[in-house]
């Protein structure tokens, strides 16, 4: 674990992975440290928000380090089945990058369980996980200035669904109607840390 | 109260919506959440209401009631029904007269505290628009009406507070080398503390961008994103730093080589376009 400072605004704390990331956050979500605003989990690392007036930064680093990190349950989790239509831009190129073909991208995304692993990007976007590696896959060269609501996508081992219309780097392999984010629904997100998620294809 | 003029943006801000990075919502709120505070202290509310954030003057409103106000931040001219007022001080606009913030002499943002606040219709528990997530009220319009709340309380035993003067042409900032220092060339940081950036027009309140000599990485490969603050100097491929301001993203992909302490997060939030800034560097924040 290293801790690096941002100023007294927070405090990036850098594991060895996205299930050492998960299991901190489930830590200090369960017990959040005075002066502690937000947690932000990413791929690699999980940021404290600090509120610049009341937060010690070196008492929270040490309360960090002193918390057990807790093994995040795999099973019991709410389970989301999105509704895609493959027949994304980028589905070629995908099957190209993937040595696949088209169909068994399709396959290995609708056969894979997929997990929120952190969200960022725009409100209700959750970049999810799974057990396959074979759709590892990088962004596109030239990211687009327009991706549609609902698009489905990947990018390194990720998938997602962009929750509004936005620029964006993804490989883009399908769409749903599927509202990700509808901000008087509660919780407004569909895809919130943990959520188990499964593709299914609609023709 | 009701909008009759918004000049180039006039937002509503408070605090922000702290808690929910994990569903991609950032903080939002006040880009200089010092002078908001400083408002809402003035006319007795919650440090935390909601007030009219106004970028580079030319607001103006009807009082459809009597009401109790302040003006706090970017330096400019005020009045009442055409009678100059005062910056950081109480000002009492009756029923019918129309309040009006001209052009800021200094600075960028100033903000308009009424006593019990701005109440429109909250979203994720913040009345703050956040204009990169798209959340919460649409930036005012001509014609928009500003529900203001109940006060509670007392009228603070001060109606003046003394603020320091606005630097109108260069600024200089404190920050703490990191989070990703180690990501660049070792002549990066002293580039980026040696010299001044220009302030871009390309500025809002995701970031400023800015111009002035290039931080070299030194490590090329790309950075799995990674949570981000306000304040942060996440250096892009261009090599030239933007500074995050409120709007910023949830998370980012490119290194942070610095972040500006808090305090003075407030005062980049007043920099306007070709202003100069400058970087000092402070070790570590105090233990």
């Amino acid at each position: 674990m290293r801790v690096l400072p941002c100023a007294d605004l927070g405090l990036l704390v850098e594991l060895d992975d996205l299930d050492a990331v998960r299991a901190l956050h489930a830590a200090l979500a369960a017990n959040l440290p005075p002066g502690v605003t937000d947690l932000v989990p990413a791929a690699r690392t999980l940021l404290l928000r600090l509120d610049p007036r009341t937060a010690n930064p070196s008492e929270i680093e040490q309360f960090v380090r002193a918390t057990r990190p807790v093994a995040v349950g795999e099973q019991n989790s709410e389970l989301v089945r999105i509704p895609v239509v493959y027949d994304g831009e980028d589905l070629d190129d995908v099957a190209k990058l993937t040595g696949l073909t088209r169909q068994e991208v399709i396959i290995e995304h609708t056969e894979t369980e997929w997990r929120v692993a952190f969200g960022g990007f725009a409100p209700g976007f959750g970049y999810l996980t799974g057990d396959s590696a074979k759709l590892e896959v990088p962004r596109r060269k030239e990211s687009r200035t327009k991706v549609p609501v609902g698009a489905v996508a990947l990018a390194g081992a990720f998938t997602g669904v962009y929750p509004r219309e936005s620029p964006g780097g993804w490989q883009l392999i399908g769409r749903t109607d599927l509202l990700m984010w509808q901000v008087d629904r509660d919780p407004p997100a569909l895809l919130r840390p943990g959520v188990r998620v499964r593709f299914e294809e609609v023709r | 109260m009701q909008v009759l003029e918004t000049g180039p943006l006039s937002t509503v801000q408070d605090l922000g919506r702290p808690g929910h990075a994990g569903i991609g919502v950032g903080l939002s709120g006040a880009a200089d959440r010092g002078s908001l505070r400083l408002a809402n202290r003035l006319v007795g509310n919650d440090e935390g209401a909601a007030c009219v954030e106004v970028t580079f003057g030319g607001f103006a409103a009807r009082a459809v009631t009597d009401l109790v106000v302040a003006v706090t931040g970017a330096t400019c001219p005020v009045t009442v029904d055409g009678r100059c007022g005062a910056m950081n001080s109480l000002l009492r606009v009756p029923a019918g007269a129309v309040l009006r913030l001209g052009l800021p002499a200094t600075g960028l943002r100033s903000y308009v505290a009424v006593r019990g606040g701005v109440i429109v219709e909250p979203v994720l528990g913040s009345r703050s628009t956040d204009l990169l997530a798209g959340l919460g009220p649409e930036p005012l319009s001509t014609g928009s009406d500003l529900p203001v709340g109940l006060p509670h309380g007392d009228l603070p035993p001060i109606d003046f507070a003394p603020v320091a003067c606005q630097p109108a042409e260069e600024l200089r900032l404190t920050v703490v080398p990191g989070p990703r220092q180690d990501w660049f060339a070792p002549d990066a940081l002293t580039a980026l503390l040696s010299q001044p950036y220009t302030v871009l027009s390309e500025s809002n309140r995701i970031g400023i961008r800015l111009d002035g000599p290039v931080l070299t990485r030194s490590k090329e490969e790309e950075l799995p994103s990674e949570g981000t603050v306000a304040g942060a100097l996440q250096v892009p491929p261009s090599s030239r730093p933007t500074l995050f301001l409120a709007d910023h993203p949830v998370t980012g992909g490119y290194p942070v080589i610095a972040v500006v302490v808090a305090e003075d997060v407030d005062k980049a939030a007043q920099a306007r376009p070709g202003m100069t800034l400058r970087f000092t560097a402070r070790q570590r924040v105090a233990d």
